[in-house]
């Protein structure tokens, strides 16, 4: 069985060929380039060919497939109906799923749960290197503000931090709120001096 | 307490009216609060609906019906309570040819530059290298337009030239490497590549048919019935949404809420010059002044004509090659509600026509029709070819136009 990958992220696309080799007797094809697709998907001629929904070449590629008779059999979107559970899962996933006419339901549910799994890891990765970004700008935002009450008031670190922690809890907001509003209210205001 | 409604779109400037009645508080008055997904292809947006990630969506017209009777996929029927607009988009053709059709500049006539056209279509096919055109969708007004336009002409569109799909975001890059002689694409994204020099707007879709449908608001069929009540106040909303879109006086705050990142992060001038209708035609030139290039409000815009669905289906039977069928000519008329557009809209005020179809193309002057709500005149509506369309003669229609 011959997969087609399209994604223009190198690395998603990197991680879901990991999880597809252990498919036996499937060839993975990874396609990151707009530019000349189509030409490289006729090259391969793939059974199976699996395309991120975020991806702009998605009406150029059904299109090709509506016209095209360069593949010997036509790319069918869905298998049909009955895999309209496992489309579903696809679609949450982030993945939308070609497949050419014929080629045995049985051979194609486990492929699809096979890129479902490896798109959604993908997603959960990308959601810890998000969380673990917004946690560093955090802590700067709280550390200047921690500068901002040491300079202007005198306070020693500790205080300075305990200032912020009281406000937040009396207004029932996190403390990098508090933290953002020192920050901003000194940046429009100064520091009087 | 007010229900959510989740709404996908494509980011081009006829996406308007939800996302303004949104921005503008409509939506809010309503009851309702709406959220946005914006996506880069027609088939994610129409997945998204398909599966539950979005409520409605903003949508091909055609592509509501192509989906409907199956065409590419299994049959999922959709319903189209409310049309997003008329018209909108333009024939952009890349510099060198937009010169020899159209040499006079500014917006041609639709005849004259076709037969320039037909002439330069011929001298290219002839010489092995026809000529490309990029349309956005197989299932979009713009592939429907253009087709009409060039058959029109004497151009066959599947012998002739060549028309691909090309995403409405890489249409300048596509001009300007060379991958396509010109496209028929809404905006900005002609603008777009006028002002990188990539090409020269020759035409606008509402030459060719003067109040020509174009996208629609989409929903599953299922969920119409499920949540009538907050889609006919989605409607309420979005036709409060037109009234403030169409206004001169909020033109350049809106082009500035559409034009942000969250919706169609463009250049705000670009979409100042569409909701204005005021086209920059050539890099570098003045604006040129074309009413109703888009076609938002007035005359009940937004009402679901069921002509209108059924002038498109005739056109897919016509470009897709299959029989003509009358059941899916039924299914295709009834994808458009205007029963669910009236009765979101009776006792508002608003205008309501008296029929629920209309023979498009027939106007060529300001006529007075039944209305059921308002007083209602219709301005010019007619093709450029003088041809009319009858809904009740759909297979005549067909037979007497050119292949």
């Amino acid at each position: 069985m011959r997969i087609a990958i399209i994604d223009e992220s190198a690395s998603r696309a990197s991680i879901i060929e990991e999880g597809l080799v252990q498919l036996e007797g499937s060839e993975i094809f990874v396609l990151t380039e707009r530019r000349g697709l189509l030409a490289r998907i006729e090259e391969i001629g793939p059974d199976v060919v699996l395309i991120d929904l975020g991806n702009p070449s998605r009406d150029v590629l059904e299109e090709y497939f509506a016209v095209s008779r360069a593949l010997a059999r036509p790319i069918a979107m869905f298998v049909d109906e009955s895999d309209d559970e496992a489309i579903a899962a696809s679609v949450d996933a982030g993945v939308s799923a070609y497949v050419v006419d014929g080629l045995a339901s049985n051979r194609i549910r486990p492929l699809l749960d096979l890129a479902v799994r490896r798109f959604s890891a993908f997603a959960r990765l990308q959601a810890d290197l998000d969380e673990a970004k917004g946690k560093l700008a955090d802590r700067e935002t709280i550390d200047k503000a921690k500068r901002i009450l040491m300079k202007s008031r005198g306070l020693p670190e500790p205080a300075a931090y305990a200032e912020l922690r009281s406000k937040a809890m009396k207004a029932n907001r996190r403390i990098v709120d508090i933290a953002e509003a020192v920050v901003t209210a000194h940046e429009l205001i100064g520091d009087g001096q | 307490m007010s229900e959510r409604l989740t709404i996908g779109f494509l980011p081009l400037v006829d996406a308007c009216l939800p996302i303004l009645a949104a921005e503008h508080g409509f939506a809010a008055e309503e009851g309702l609060e709406l959220a946005f997904v914006r996506d880069v292809s027609w088939a994610t947006v129409l997945d998204r609906l398909l599966y539950g990630h979005s409520d409605a969506a903003h949508l091909l017209a055609p592509l509501a019906i192509a989906t409907t009777l199956g065409r590419g996929r299994p049959p999922q029927p959709l319903a189209a309570p409310f049309v997003l607009g008329l018209n909108g988009n333009a024939i952009t053709l890349v510099p060198d040819l937009a010169d020899r059709v159209n040499p006079g500049g500014g917006l041609g006539d639709a005849r004259e530059v076709g037969a320039a056209f037909a002439r330069e279509a011929k001298a290219r096919s002839d010489a092995g290298r026809p000529i490309r055109l990029g349309v956005v969708h197989r299932y979009s007004s713009h592939n429907y337009m253009l087709r009409y336009w060039l058959a029109g002409c004497g151009i066959r569109p599947d012998e002739d030239v060549e028309i691909v799909t090309v995403a409405p975001p890489f249409v300048a890059d596509a001009l300007e490497n060379g991958e396509i002689d010109g496209s028929c694409v809404g905006e900005p994204w002609n603008s777009v590549a006028v002002d990188r020099g990539a090409g020269r707007i020759v035409l606008a879709t509402a030459q060719i048919w003067r109040r020509g449908v174009e996208k629609v608001l989409a929903l599953r069929a299922s969920q119409l019935d499920e949540r009538r009540g907050q889609i006919e106040a989605l409607i309420r909303a979005m036709r409060k949404a037109g009234a403030h879109f169409v206004d001169p006086a909020n033109w350049e705050a809106n082009a500035a809420i559409l034009s942000g990142r969250r919706y169609l992060d463009a250049d705000p001038d670009q979409v100042l010059r569409a909701i204005s209708d005021r086209l920059v035609l050539t890099q570098g030139t003045d604006p040129i002044h074309y009413p109703d290039f888009m076609f938002q409000h007035r005359e009940a815009a937004n009402f679901p004509w069921v002509s209108q669905a059924e002038w498109l289906y005739t056109q897919m039977v016509r470009w897709d090659r299959f029989a003509f069928d009358p059941e899916d000519a039924r299914k295709a008329a009834r994808v458009f509600r205007p029963d669910v557009y009236r009765s979101a809209l009776i006792g508002t005020g608003d205008l309501l026509p008296g029929a629920s179809s209309k023979v498009e193309g027939s106007l060529d002057r300001p006529t007075a029709v039944t209305a059921q709500q308002g007083a209602m005149v219709m301005e010019q509506n007619s093709f450029f070819d003088g041809r009319s369309f009858d809904p009740d003669h759909l297979q005549d229609y067909l037979a007497q136009l050119p292949g």
